[in-house]
């Protein structure tokens, strides 16, 4: 793994929150951190509750603004710093390197799951029928019901709806995946299908850095943990 | 051409230095003493979807217009590159090309749908004007895309002759809005599109922008006090406050992770966005 080269570099992160509405009061969450994560490489974040897990995944994403520090990503083979990065660029990134996979799902109302999943291949410029073809494949392998792709996910459980937004950031295959708790509402059958996915990933290189509160899962797809450091709280 | 983020923009992949679609720069308008707005500068590329959100009375109204050249700023410019690649100064154009590239390339959605609709023609007419300003002539075609559109905005064909006074306000809107896309522009200002819809038809439409969007590279300015419709509909932000932009950019990390304390405000006062 070693030699594979750097897909993710967090240099010297710090993120605290200042809340305005409370009286200014600052929470700071990470504070100094630093790591790398390789292609090919699946690595899980650990540490308590509160620790900053989502913390971090948001701030790789873009999702949370850094304090100080760097976020560098291979994004078309050179690397973009995401704590510096314009708006424009970070919507490239996005749109072709970083993959993303939260808990809630958040969608327009009425579009159709098939639909949601194809639309980052559209995006993309893959024409319609073949992103089409593409998304339900995805969907029949995490055994989405055939009769749920024309429905809007509104009214779907929250596995099914967990499941959705799983083949949304897995169909145009990303080199860099960030995965919040992917598993976390899914049943034994569809937790190892996620597994496999990620296996699937990595072995054709894509990064991975998730939080997976699930041991099993854990112990089968991560190929290292970092434990995200408790930052000590001002009293 | 002066492009006031260019000093500031990373250098980024070859791919995205294409030219804006669309440049404001230090754009302000004094009403005599009161301010609209103030020093307002961005870039926006095809297929990009600014929001922008703010107290009543922040200056969102007055920025559009003075974005969509119906408002003349009283400093700064706005560059447009139009469909023939040159990228021209709007105030600096003569009155007609002004208004001819608000009939064709632009759409330009006001915040009372009284004021972006014919009141006294009939809905089909509403729609065929812009056809017609932009060259079609055949009645068939064009009353064939007049309903076309009233039904993408969900409005019963039956209704296309009847005046939009006999319409409600939220269908008001939805002609306005059909009448405004018609001619397939390539630049949009919205003004609170989806005020008054209910959320069924409000989904429907922001389905109907967002296709347009991603398949045919529109791009849109939209002014709107609803942040879920900012979150689903907006890859960019800008809120503002007294006339000037406290806080941008992208949508989701001002509205999760808001700097400024009056973007805070404004996000911890809604239940969910
Ligand atoms: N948008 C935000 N605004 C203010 N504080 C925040 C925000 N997001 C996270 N925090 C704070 O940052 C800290 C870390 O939260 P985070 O969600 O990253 O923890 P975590 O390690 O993922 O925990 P868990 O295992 O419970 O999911 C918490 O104190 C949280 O309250
Ligand atoms: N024609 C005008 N003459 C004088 N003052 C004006 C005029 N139009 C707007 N203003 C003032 O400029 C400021 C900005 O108004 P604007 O209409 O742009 O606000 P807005 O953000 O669109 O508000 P809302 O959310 O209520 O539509 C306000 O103080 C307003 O009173
Ligand atoms: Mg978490
Ligand atoms: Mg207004």
């Amino acid at each position: 793994m070693t030699d594979a080269p750097a897909m993710i570099a967090v240099e010297e992160l710090d993120k605290t929150f200042t809340l305005h509405v409370q009286g200014g009061a600052r929470i700071p969450v990470l504070s100094d951190l630093s790591f790398t994560v390789s292609a090919g490489e699946c690595v899980a974040l650990t540490g308590p509750s509160g620790a900053g897990k989502s913390t971090l995944l948001r701030l790789i994403y873009g999702n949370y603004k850094a304090q100080g520090g760097r976020i560098l990503v291979r994004h078309d083979g050179a690397m973009v710093d995401i704590a510096s990065a314009s708006p424009r660029t970070m919507l490239a990134v996005r749109a072709r390197t970083l993959g993303y996979v939260s808990q809630f799902l958040r969608v327009v109302p009425r579009v159709p799951s098939i639909e949601i999943v194809a639309e980052p291949l559209i995006r993309l410029g893959t024409a319609r029928e073949a992103a089409r073809d593409r998304a339900a494949s995805v969907l029949q392998r995490l055994n989405v019901p055939e009769r749920l792709w024309t429905i809007a996910p509104a009214t779907f459980s929250g596995g099914e709806q967990q499941r959705i937004n799983i083949a949304s950031a897995l169909v145009s295959e990303r080199p860099i995946l960030l995965l919040d708790e992917p598993t976390a509402s899914l049943d034994a059958a569809n937790r190892a299908v996620v597994i496999s996915l990620i296996r699937d990933a990595t072995a054709r290189g894509a990064a991975i850095v998730g939080i997976f509160h699930d041991r099993d899962v854990r112990a089968a797809v991560a190929d290292r943990e970092f434990a995200v450091p408790e930052v000590r709280r001002a009293a | 051409m002066r492009t006031p983020e260019a000093a500031r923009v990373d250098p980024s992949p070859a791919t995205e230095t294409d030219p804006p679609l669309l440049t404001a720069d230090g754009v302000t308008r004094w009403y005599g003493h009161r301010l609209g707005c103030r020093d307002v500068a961005f870039m926006l590329w095809p297929g990009e979807v600014l929001g922008i959100v703010g107290e009543s009375g922040s200056g969102k109204t007055t920025l559009l217009d003075c974005l969509s050249g119906r408002l003349s700023p009283t400093a700064g410019h706005v560059v447009y590159r139009g469909e023939d690649g040159d990228a021209v100064d709007i105030f600096a154009l003569p009155e007609s090309r002004r208004r001819l590239l608000q009939r064709t390339e632009w759409g330009i959605v006001r915040q009372n749908p009284r004021d972006g609709l014919r009141m006294g023609v009939s809905a089909g007419a509403n729609i065929g004007e812009r056809l017609m300003a932009a060259g079609w002539r055949h009645y068939g075609d064009i009353r064939g895309s007049a309903d076309e559109w009233l039904q993408r905005v969900e409005i019963d064909g039956d209704r296309i002759d009847d005046r939009p006074v006999t319409f409600s306000g939220g269908m008001q809107q939805r002609l306005q809005i059909a009448r405004n896309l018609v001619t397939r522009p390539r630049l949009v200002f919205m003004d609170e599109p989806t005020g008054g819809l209910d959320v069924s038809v409000q989904a429907r439409l922001l389905d109907l922008l967002r296709g347009l969007v991603a398949e045919f590279g529109l791009a849109a300015v939209i002014v709107t006090h609803d942040l879920a419709v900012v979150r689903l509909l907006a890859h960019r932000l800008m809120v503002m406050q007294g006339g000037a932009v406290v806080e941008s950019g992208l949508t989701d990390q001002v509205l999760d992770d808001p700097q400024h304390p009056y973007t805070q405000l404004l996000v911890s006062s809604v239940l969910q966005a």
